[in-house]
């Protein structure tokens, strides 16, 4: 476990360690039902629902009903729109040192 | 991989002394960061300041001045990237951005940290899934191993 607390500061948009994990799992393997989410979890499977409205609630997953049960794919155009982010405030530093150099060097 | 700043390293032809004053002195710094500051830097102070980069003249914000330590640090407090009008960013956390000098052979080494994304909202996704080169996917299946671990 002290991998993952490492990696929890990278992941702090999902406030804990269980939407982590869930994210992971859809990450790695598609959208899941929540049956198959819980599975091998210690987790309540009403614990998990509610941890899938809090990453719906951010934009970061959603449910598709398929028959009797919904199942939950991340949502990868919120992540990349999220991902823009920090390049575009790390580019807007790129353009104000490139105006330092020219300000301080002339 | 960091998780949770932006650092900018580079090296200017001038002397440190010139450096320090473009970046120490609000109304140099506002010059080349196009932004008109009404106040000076001084440690603790609340810098009311207006972008004046062409398209994002609307915005507007405070910096509160952290340490100035002449030629060698100034550190602030602000909004990152916070140009939606329609949103009041008051409330957010700040980051911290931090302005390092150093001489080195031919100049000076500037080294420029803006820190604390993790606790940005809008960065908190961002962060979450910043994708290094091998891809957000791979990371996270790295994490996965973690937390089944």
């Amino acid at each position: 476990m002290a991998g993952l607390v490492r990696a929890g500061p990278v992941f702090s948009a999902l406030g804990d360690e269980t939407r982590l994990a869930l994210v992971a799992r859809l990450c790695a393997g598609g959208p899941q039902s929540i049956t198959r989410l819980t599975a091998g979890s210690d987790v309540t499977r009403q614990a998990i629902t509610k941890h899938l409205d809090v990453l719906a609630g951010a934009g970061l997953v959603h449910g598709v009903r398929r028959g009797r049960e919904r199942v939950w794919e991340l949502d990868t155009d919120r992540l990349e729109e999220a991902r823009g982010y920090l390049e575009k405030i790390s580019k807007r530093w790129d353009s104000a040192l490139a105006r330092l150099r020219k300000y301080v060097e002339e | 991989m960091s998780t949770d700043k932006i650092e900018k390293k580079i090296v200017l032809k001038a002397p440190r002394s010139r450096v320090w004053r473009a970046i120490a002195d609000a109304k140099e710094f506002g010059t080349w960061f196009r932004m008109e500051l009404k106040g000076s830097f001084a440690p603790g102070a609340r810098v009311r300041a207006r972008s004046t980069e062409p398209g994002y003249e609307h915005v507007t914000g405070d910096i509160t001045i952290e340490k100035v330590e002449p030629e060698r640090l100034l550190s602030y407090r602000w909004h990152p990237y916070a140009i939606d009008p329609k949103v009041d960013y008051s409330g957010e956390p700040t980051t911290l951005v931090e302005f390092r000098l150093e001489e080195v052979a031919g100049g000076t080494e500037l080294t420029v940290t803006e820190s604390g994304f993790d606790r940005i909202p809008a960065a908190r996704r961002a962060e979450a899934f910043r994708m290094n080169d091998q891809g957000w996917a791979e990371q996270l299946k790295r994490i996965e191993r973690y937390v089944s671990a």
